[in-house]
């Protein structure tokens, strides 16, 4: 196929891909929000849905909920890793968090949830390490850590999955923005080693890395899985309200919860208002707190505060992983016991098999989808920088959409939408809808390591009489290997971690280790959460571990290429 | 060759577009061999998969049908699935055979007419189930007519752990009173989990002097005079509830590791074999006894339904008559298995088949039929949900 003409219709088809069941889906929100539904009976328009869901007096808590875990965890999470970079960033200490940071991404969140859970309740690990001997307790206290009434168990599992989230993509940055030698400078001119990076670097990493916080937020504000498991129930956050109305048996039930659903579409768009409002103001602080020359005089013990916290948080996955390991080989497990009676393989003999059968299937649709997303979003890109087609900030927005409108709000509309075209339930589907969802993470992702590609060094290549495809083959995509990588990694585990949109568009026929995890999450059986958390967490840890090996491998002797 | 088997294939008869006819058993399983029906069924309980996959096998070599288990974890997703599904047109072959269905999710179905039946009274074995001692032509005071099949008898027990509780409580009054000598010990599911409105109900039923007034649909006039009672005692337990009522576990299951770990010495169930499975799979520790109440409990069967548009209506009815067999029924009762109640009636079986229920151990913590003592019949369904609505309103959005 001759590239000239085929590439320029690239973004035209990841957009389509993308937007296309949102724009239906969302439809699909929209009618039973104000009271269409003909399925049970209803025609609309009216605002009853809207009036019954006022009227539900958990409404306000639910929305604080929902705003106060996203506005935390987005806002901790970053300070601890921009922290972090800033005071560690080329030290010992600092890669070692490197090199731990493929598993602590490759956890899933629903398997970290239940790690922290299993660890910090007051029958969860810790407690059982240091009772009876330091508390005493030789039953657990009756506290109320998990499942706090104002989010805050929930809003720690956010955070230990999101700073190496941000960490990896802040790495992914600190390739294009000249870090080093400008903290160099700084130090030079008698800058402390944080203020320094804060206010030579920042900006320019800030820059790179906006779109994946934003994500991150709406991410933290709509969450499910995490909030089930941590998350109060009186009430809920909103996001698992939502889930719960569209669940009810009674049909009347969804209009109200395509009401909230509109409510939490209002709420992540305003939050993502007030954080833009945010920077603006940290901008305008910032400039004045560069001129006004202060040196840094509590670096260190900042950067002290940071790494511990970095180092927390590290910790809490880690340990969780090891909590569930041992609840997978457990056998009795009394209280206060530090360790199970026995070990045994029963547990893995019992549900082995049905992890393995899931594994397949996972695997199967994660590569698939994330290859074709990666596809898709180097040809955009190739085509915006070879014909100038760049995207409009408005268009940049409408890629956001999947990820800034609450899953429950539109899969519905887009299974609707689905069987409307002819296309069964099953495998094929399922991929469709998780590209819907996986497409923007690969495409936030690579799109700015991309664009800010030095572009002179197509220039050079082209003057060597190098084709355009010939630039991007041997030039560009060899230099932007870890970019890339980073964003199929992310890709695999985005499309590892799907619940909602394989269970509704799967007809519940498409088993992934998530649903099946999932569905057991609700019994409690901690043996069971442990199998599978662990085969989940192998899902996602193979491709995070080769986005960091393979270019460190290939490029062993090529030491500029490798960041900073 | 080729062309011969296409020609064939195109020739061979379409699918009848009417339902088969689940009174000609011969026909239904002919049409059933090959076909595969996916069972929608809560995923939450390990020994219940099992179960289930086992009886993927049994059917497979039977009969020739290929029985998928899809793990829900709230059955309501498999309405909301038909319910989609109807709104789209897809009339003929849906994702969903079988629902592991509850009451409440059964009339809100069949008021919708997205169920396929009456089939369940045609079934070979209906002969053998015990139509009048146990509650299967009913669901929550609702009449089946026909339109789900019973495979579980369910009955409230509650669990305790004799290592701090020594002795069983009579009443809801005594757990009452127990709870607030022992605050923090004690909790229910939160409701709308069945379980969680199973306590509720449990609780209205003990202290009412005369329940029979939950029979009927309740009315404006009398929801509060006769709830009263219920909100008062609450107003007294929660207080004195695990986590002082700030947060409730999501299920029955989700109870057992809270009792391991000790945190709680008594707990609800609706399966009375549950804790002695519990106990073998290490989830209990093996101090774990149940009890009824004086007054009795309240009792249920568990069913299964067929949506309207199923594909494989004749496999999901082989399924479906499969579970009501002695074979199938006298697994599910085994406690090392999953430890369910039989449908059966021990009368109609032949003496081959009962021997199979006589020699089953029923497990440590399970009473045998006569200490479960009378059933109490489930209250009609607009008690529960009112009740579950105004539970919410006062206890969900605590703050």
């Amino acid at each position: 196929m001759n590239s000239r003409r085929f590439l320029p219709l690239l973004p035209a088809l990841t957009l389509l891909a993308m937007l296309g069941p949102v724009v239906a889906g969302l439809w699909g929100t929209l009618m039973p929000a104000f009271g269409h539904l003909p399925a049970a009976g209803l025609t609309g328009p009216s605002l009853d849905p809207f009036r019954d869901l006022f009227d539900w007096a958990g409404l306000p808590r639910a929305m604080l909920l929902s705003v106060s875990t996203g506005l935390l965890a987005t806002s901790i999470s970053l300070l601890i890793v921009m922290l972090v970079t800033a005071g560690w960033s080329g030290t010992r200490p600092f890669r070692v968090l490197e090199r731990l940071l493929s598993p602590l991404l490759s956890v899933p969140h629903a398997a970290a949830a239940f790690g922290l859970a299993f660890l910090i309740a007051p029958s969860g690990w810790l407690s059982r390490l240091l009772s009876p001997g330091v508390t005493g307790w030789d039953r657990p206290p009756d506290l109320l850590i998990v499942q706090d009434t104002w989010g805050l168990t929930m809003t720690a599992g956010l955070i230990v999955k999101e700073v190496p989230f941000l960490l990896l993509i802040t790495l992914a940055a600190l390739g294009q923005a000249d870090a080093k030698r400008s903290v160099t400078v700084a130090q030079a001119l008698g800058y402390g080693r944080v203020t320094g990076w804060l206010k030579t670097v920042f900006p320019r990493v800030y820059a790179q890395i906006r779109p994946p916080i934003y994500v991150v937020l709406a991410y933290s504000m709509s969450v499910v899985d995490v909030a089930v498991i941590l998350g109060p129930n009186t009430p809920p956050s909103l996001s698992v309200q939502i889930v719960k109305l569209m669940s009810d048996p009674d049909l009347a039930m969804r209009l109200e919860g395509a009401a909230a659903a509109l409510v939490q579409l209002g709420l992540v768009i305003g939050a993502l208002v007030f954080w833009r409002l945010g920077e603006v103001v940290a901008g305008r602080l910032g400039r004045r707190w560069v001129a006004s020359g202060a040196r840094g005089r509590f670096d260190p013990v900042v950067a002290e505060v940071a790494l511990l916290a970095g180092v927390a948080s590290a910790l809490a996955v880690l340990l969780g992983l090891v909590v569930l390991t041992i609840w997978s080989f457990a056998g009795f497990w009394g209280f206060p016991d530090a360790l199970p009676d026995q070990f045994t393989w029963r547990n893995w003999m019992r549900f082995g098999p049905g992890t393995l059968e899931a594994l397949g299937e996972t695997a199967l649709i994660a590569v698939t989808v994330a290859m074709v997303a990666l596809i898709l979003t180097i040809g955009c890109l190739e085509a915006e920088y070879r014909y100038g087609l760049s995207f409009s900030a408005r268009a940049v927005w409408l890629l956001y959409l999947p990820l800034l409108i609450p899953q429950t709000a539109f899969l519905p509309g887009l299974q609707t939408l689905m069987l409307n075209v002819g296309a069964d339930v099953g495998r094929l589907p399922v991929m469709l809808a998780h590209l819907v969802f996986v497409l923007p993470y690969v495409f936030l992702s690579l799109a700015d390591p991309f664009r800010a590609w030095d572009t002179r060094m197509g220039t050079i290549a082209t003057a060597l009489r190098a084709s355009p495809n010939g630039v991007l083959w041997r030039v560009r995509l060899p230099m932007l290997l870890r970019p890339i990588l980073t964003a199929l990694a992310v890709g695999l585990a985005v499309s590892v971690g799907q619940y909602l949109a394989t269970l509704l568009i799967g007809g519940g026929r498409v088993a992934t280790l998530t649903t099946e995890a999932v569905a057991l999450a609700s019994g409690s059986d901690r043996r069971a959460i442990g199998v599978y958390g662990l085969m989940q967490t192998g899902a996602a840890l193979v491709p995070f571990t080769l986005a960091l090996l393979i270019p460190a491998l290939v490029w062993r002797n090529r030491k500029g290429l490798r960041h900073g | 060759m080729k062309h011969l088997a296409v020609l064939a294939a195109l020739l061979a008869p379409v699918p009848a577009l009417a339902d088969i006819d689940p009174s000609n058993w011969d026909a239904v399983k002919a049409e059933a061999e090959g076909q595969t029906v996916f069972w929608n069924a809560w995923g939450g309980s390990t020994t219940t998969n099992d179960f289930i996959a086992w009886v993927g096998e049994r059917v497979a070599e039977d009969y020739g049908v290929t029985l998928e288990h899809v793990k829900l974890t709230d059955t309501a997703d498999a309405v909301t699935r038909v319910l989609s599904e109807k709104q789209a047109g897809e009339d003929d072959d849906g994702a969903i055979d079988m629902i592991w269905i509850n009451g409440a999710n059964f009339a809100a179905m069949k008021e919708a007419d997205l169920l396929f039946g009456p089939y369940a009274e045609q079934l070979p074995n209906w002969a053998l189930v015990d139509t009048e001692g146990k509650s299967v032509q009913t669901d929550f005071t609702v009449p089946t007519e026909g339109y789900e099949s019973p495979w579980a008898m369910a009955q409230v027990v509650f669990d305790y752990d004799t290592a701090d509780l020594a002795e069983p409580l009579g009443s809801m009054q005594e757990i009452l009173e127990w709870t607030a000598a022992n605050p923090g010990r004690f909790t229910y599911p939160q409701p709308p989990d069945f379980l969680g409105t199973t306590f509720l109900k449990q609780v209205l039923v003990d202290i009412l002097p005369d329940a029979s007034v939950l029979a009927v649909p309740a009315t404006d006039e009398n929801y509060d005079i006769v709830t009263e009672p219920l909100w008062a005692y609450l107003d007294a337990l929660t207080p004195n509830l695990w986590r002082e009522g700030k947060a409730y576990p999501a299920t029955g299951t989700a109870m057992f590791p809270l009792i391991a770990d000790g945190e709680l010495d008594l707990s609800i169930s609706f399966s009375p074999g549950a804790a002695s499975t519990a106990i073998a799979n290490n989830e209990l520790p093996p101090t774990v006894r149940t009890f009824v109440l004086d007054k009795g409990t309240i009792g249920n069967a568990s069913f299964v339904a067929i949506p309207y548009n199923s594909g494989s209506k004749a496999g999901a009815m082989v399924v479906a008559n499969f579970l009501m067999s002695p074979e199938a029924q006298a697994r599910a009762q085994d406690p090392n298995i999953l430890g369910y109640g039989t449908v059966l009636d021990m009368d109609a079986l032949s003496d081959e088949d009962r021997a199979m229920f006589d020699a089953l151990d029923l497990g440590v913590a399970t009473l045998s039929p006569a200490e479960l003592g009378t059933v109490q019949a489930e209250p009609h369904p607009s008690w529960m949900i009112r009740i579950a609505d105004d539970w919410m309103t006062r206890y969900g959005v605590a703050q």
